[in-house]
């Protein structure tokens, strides 16, 4: 595969262009969207609700509350492992993309990652939209194979000894990972811990900050 | 199908790169692009696995070559040709052609939000009790349809331990072409990575799929 045909895959390609001249594809669904307006099929102000709902209210931070609750408490974590969607629910996030939700936790002998080998599947109540990389042909491509490898694209090793599970969406059940708790974090309050959670973090492609980088 | 979708164990991509900071949408065209998929889907009558069907199929160069946010205007324009809502030399010529499809009702603004967080769930109420339990070894079924499936290649023809069931959810082989939801029993199927892999797979790895209950072969 060449350069040219990873990059127009794996990354977005119309970074930085000139804002002057429209691309083919902006005028082209520009053209689409004015068809369909004057069809009667769409709304635009319905659109634009859309958009803005994913672009500020359905996002990661919704995954970090979740897992700050988890490492605070017990109670929760525990409802959370057992039925994902009813506890995730509690905190008022549901809906499209995570109708149907399963919490893996990453514990010292076993690492969790996700996947969809075949499209995009992520769940968006809790994580919103994913990101370029998570879509891309290097990422679908390797997680299944190479997983230890792909950890590495995103600087984190893990020991040798620990086993790694790769959950590949297949269908509508969508995975978030629960990461471990880090150490030296005894008695933080449920916002400091938030502190702590990324977004890769709940994917599995990375791990928790550590206090030392928030201090 | 088997088409470049099925990325699975694929070699040659290359890393992956991750964006520091990266935006929602890079464009305003990918944020219209998507909006637009969104929101024409219970207008024009088509289901998520008609969709995913529609952005897969179509030549391996083609699926390659198209941004992710392209894949989804590209299946977008060939949703509504096949329904006859607009016609391809409309979306060339950029305007409109042919009177619209009578009784089309668009998503109004106030319907958005609650249709969002109602999502559409594909759990149904089983009909048969399901065939496999728990713990129990199942082979992939070696299956090539030219159409729909979500089983992936990379996992045809191994062995699996059932390890979770899921309850009985729509089959996208069938919904995928309008031929029912045939809901089926759904089982999470973890493989070891030397099973799929070969002698040289990472022995800490292991790889799981959700499957729908005509995936699964009995072993003994």
């Amino acid at each position: 595969m060449s350069d040219h045909d990873h990059n127009r895959h794996g990354h977005h390609h119309h970074h930085g262009h000139d804002h002057s001249e429209l691309s083919e594809t902006e005028l082209r669904v520009r053209a689409l969207e004015s068809i369909l307006t004057e069809k009667g099929y769409v709304d635009p102000a319905a659109l634009d609700v859309l958009i803005d709902l994913y672009e500020k209210k359905i996002g990661p931070r919704n995954g970090v509350r979740v897992v700050a609750k988890a490492w605070s408490d017990p109670a929760y974590r525990e409802r959370l492992i057992k039925n994902a969607t009813a506890a995730i629910a509690e905190l008022d996030y549901s809906g499209r993309q995570g109708e149907h939700m399963v919490v893996v936790e990453n514990t010292p002998e076993q690492h969790n990652m996700v996947v969809c080998t075949l499209c995009s599947c992520y769940p968006h109540p809790v994580l919103g939209l994913p990101p370029v990389w998570y879509k891309s042909a290097p990422y679908r491509s390797r997680a299944v194979a190479d997983p230890r490898g792909v950890l590495k694209d995103f600087g984190v090793t893990l020991p040798e000894t620990t086993k790694i599970r790769v959950w590949d969406s297949t269908a509508e059940v969508r995975y978030l990972v629960l990461p471990m708790r880090p150490e030296g974090t005894e008695g933080w309050s449920e916002e400091q811990l938030a502190e702590l959670v990324t977004r890769d973090s709940m994917i599995g492609t990375g791990l928790p900050k550590q206090p030392s980088e928030i201090a | 199908m088997d088409g470049a979708h099925d990325m699975g164990g694929v070699k040659g991509f290359g890393p992956v790169v991750p964006e520091p900071n990266e935006p929602v949408f890079h464009d305003e065209w990918e944020r219209r692009a998507f909006a637009l998929t969104v929101a024409m889907a219970r207008p024009g009558g088509w289901n998520i696995d008609m969709s995913r069907f529609a952005r897969e199929n179509r030549p391996p160069e083609d699926y390659l070559s198209k941004s992710y946010f392209e894949l989804w205007l590209a299946g977008l324009e060939t949703l509504m040709i096949e329904r006859g809502l607009v016609t391809r030399e409309e979306i060339e010529a950029g305007k409109v052609l042919s009177p619209p499809k009578p009784g089309v009702k668009p998503i109004a603004p106030n319907e958005v939000t609650p249709a969002i967080r109602r999502g559409g769930p594909t759990e149904r109420e089983p009909k048969a009790p399901a065939l496999f339990a728990i713990g129990e070894t199942v082979r992939m079924k070696n299956i090539h349809p030219v159409t729909h499936t979500r089983l992936p290649q990379y996992v045809r023809g191994h062995l699996g331990t059932v390890e979770l069931n899921h309850g009985c959810h729509v089959f996208p082989d069938t919904n995928s072409l309008g031929n029912g939801e045939d809901p089926q029993w759904l089982y999470t199927v973890r493989f070891d990575g030397p099973e799929l892999w070969g002698k040289d797979s990472d022995p800490t790895l292991s790889v799981s799929v959700d499957a729908w209950e005509s995936y699964l072969e009995r072993v003994r």
